[in-house]
């Protein structure tokens, strides 16, 4: 993914540090050792595999039935095809539904929680009794193990007969003379909901923490001023503290929805991707084409299709975060 | 984080009292509104919380009174859900899930402590292509690295082998600890550092004395973030490992299909896989958002 660092090369300002004229070849290596491990142990793990991904989606693959040709010595496949296997990639109609459920997912999950995180930054903002122990709960939720989180909602608050959404709901109901409440199925009538609305509460707090941090960090002698000045709140809220707050808006975002388009812990545990194939986002729909069908090219294919749509969510992300980094050492 | 330290005036300097005074001028209707907006943020928070107070309270419940509808919320309390997954072996998975998290944290560190000191203290040309370098492997789905490791790693013979995982949370948490601790660094005072060249300490000295106290908070934080992630990584652990290496997830997914009446079970499992990070993750919450943040937020 190096054409992601590549498009900031113009941008960047040059590194802070004289260089005096002629510096020698022997010390600029110098300079570079400590950095040389990180960075080939990098490329190594991460690039190496990318270009083979790559490769492979170029080829008819499944290990069941293999053919005579030797990938690299990782394995037999059948034939090269060239893009077949990325003009099955769109075409098919559960790699396209994938795509759109991948959208509906992280545009759903960051939305929710950003306007939720939002809500309870400012609110957390104010000093009012227990707020340090208010905000230690409000984190909970995010340093739940994922798999854990995604099981207890789907087992112990969504589960039909005992869970704790229909069971609050028949105790309400109960209060009110009914001998039952309705019973919902919340999985398998609102899947995606379902599925978004569990990321939505692991989620919240990581844009609650980032967004407080915002506002904990606007000049309160502006503030001030502008009270002085007669603001009134929603006047200082519109034109001092959102302006400030948007390149935390957008850090946030942009950090939320790189890992919410990678996300298969929630949608492996509460639906399988199901019912049919209404919750399977592209990563599931990867792992399945792997491990169950186990179209090697096909995989690789739509991997590769995921990678070039995430470097352009990335490019966005890239360039919001190189604004906060400049900024700060210029 | 400034959640401390805005929280109350310590000394009583001109500047607080001046501000305590203005507080209280707003009078009674501030007094009334405030008293609306404290209920509706602990309102929230309690609804927050409750699914995370629910998964513990059932923990202590035997099975019978987990599955009550209308739920039971006060009923006989039991350790037995935990000693029931001791019984069925989660010891293992557990020390998988610590030597994974923890050697690579320690990996981590040992890579990325001199390459941010190369990309801060003394930068080598060009370091912020580098840095974006860095952060764009973090981008990069691991999914779509997932077979080709998955078949590197089969050839190898290294599939459900711990190590595999120690190298590729290495790899999967180094970019966030290269951006954490360039951040640290990028704050070391270049008047102290040039102070103590000119009193003639040598490089390794000025690390030491100068360097290393200052970073030790980023340290810390760094290493926190990285033990979050890996300890809750799930996908590659439940690709490369099958038995003898799998880690604390993979448990608490094989655990649930083979069970009847498991509720309780299952929360006393997720409480306790999740109680290292949560122990973590509250002790140091005011590092946490600087690590979510990669270092951007201070």
């Amino acid at each position: 993914m190096a054409t992601v660092a590549e498009t900031h090369q113009e941008e960047n300002a040059a590194p802070p540090v004289r260089r005096p004229t002629g510096i020698s070849r022997r010390s600029r290596w110098v300079r570079r050792a400590p950095l040389l491990p990180a960075l080939i142990f990098t490329i190594v793990i991460t690039q190496v595999p990318f270009l083979i991904t790559m490769g492979i989606s170029s080829l008819r693959w499944n290990p069941q039935k293999p053919g005579d040709k030797s990938f690299l010595g990782l394995g037999d496949y059948t034939s090269f095809v060239g893009f077949d296997n990325y003009k099955t990639v769109f075409t098919d109609e559960r790699l396209r539904s994938a795509v759109i459920n991948t959208i509906t997912l992280t545009v759903g999950t960051v939305g929710i929680s950003l306007l939720l995180g939002l809500g309870l930054a400012v609110l957390l903002d104010r000093k009012f009794p227990g707020r340090g122990l208010a905000r230690t709960l409000l984190i909970a939720p995010f340093l739940i193990m994922p798999v854990a989180s995604a099981l207890l909602w789907k087992h112990a608050l969504y589960n039909p007969t005992y869970g704790l959404f229909n069971g609050t709901i028949n105790a309400v109901w109960k209060l009110f003379g009914a001998d039952h409440g309705p019973t919902i199925d919340f999985v398998s009538s609102y899947p995606m909901p379902s599925v978004i609305a569990a990321l939505v509460w692991q989620w919240t707090p990581f844009m609650m923490l980032i967004l407080l941090a915002g506002l904990q960090a606007q000049p309160t002698d502006i503030l001030e001023a502008a009270r002085v000045d007669g603001a009134n709140g929603v006047k200082i809220f519109r034109y001092i503290t959102l302006p400030h707050m948007r390149q935390y808006i957008e850090l946030s975002t942009l950090l939320g929805a790189i890992y919410i388009v990678q996300q298969f812990d929630a949608v492996f545990s509460i639906t399988q991707g199901g019912p049919g194939s209404a919750t399977t986002n592209l990563p599931y729909e990867i792992y399945l084409t792997t491990f169950s069908k186990l179209e090697y090219g096909e995989a690789s294919a739509a991997g590769v299709v995921t990678v070039i749509g995430t470097i352009v969510v990335a490019t966005f992300a890239l360039r919001v975060v190189s604004s906060l980094f400049r900024e700060e050492h210029s | 984080m400034s959640a401390q330290t805005t929280e109350t005036p310590k000394s009583g300097t001109i500047l607080n009292r001046r501000k305590k005074k203005s507080a209280q001028g707003e009078g009674d209707l501030a007094e009334t509104g405030g008293f609306v907006w404290t209920t509706t943020a602990w309102v929230l928070t309690l609804i927050f919380f409750a699914p995370v107070a629910w998964m513990f309270l059932t923990s202590f419940h035997s099975e019978a009174d987990a599955a009550t509808n209308p739920p039971t919320l006060l009923a006989g309390f039991t350790l037995d859900n935990y000693s029931a997954l001791f019984d069925r072996g989660v010891g293992p998975f557990l020390i998988n899930s610590a030597t994974a998290s923890i050697v690579s944290t320690l990996l981590v560190l040992a890579l990325a402590i001199p390459a941010a000191y190369a990309l801060s203290i003394k930068p080598v040309e060009k370091w912020t292509d580098v840095m974006f370098f860095f952060l764009s492997t973090k981008f990069l789905p691991s999914i779509a690295a997932l077979l080709p490791i998955y078949l590197l790693v089969q050839k190898i013979g290294g599939l459900d082998n711990i190590w595999i995982l120690v190298v590729l949370y290495t790899a999967m948490n180094l970019p966030i600890a290269i951006w954490m601790l360039q951040s640290f660094l990028a704050e070391v005072p270049k008047e102290i550092m040039e102070a103590a060249e000119v009193d003639g300490a040598g490089t390794l000295r000025v690390i030491w004395s100068v360097i290393v106290p200052i970073i030790t908070p980023g340290i810390a934080a760094t290493s926190l973030i990285c033990f979050i992630f890996s300890w809750n990584e799930f996908l590659l652990a439940k690709s490369l490992t099958a038995v003898a290496a799998s880690t604390s997830p993979v448990f608490l997914v094989g655990f649930i299909t083979s069970e009847g009446l498991f509720l309780a079970k299952l929360c006393a499992a997720a409480t306790l896989v999740s109680l290292p990070v949560l122990i973590a993750g509250f002790a140091a919450q005011d590092k946490l958002v600087r690590g979510l943040s990669l270092g951007a937020v201070k």
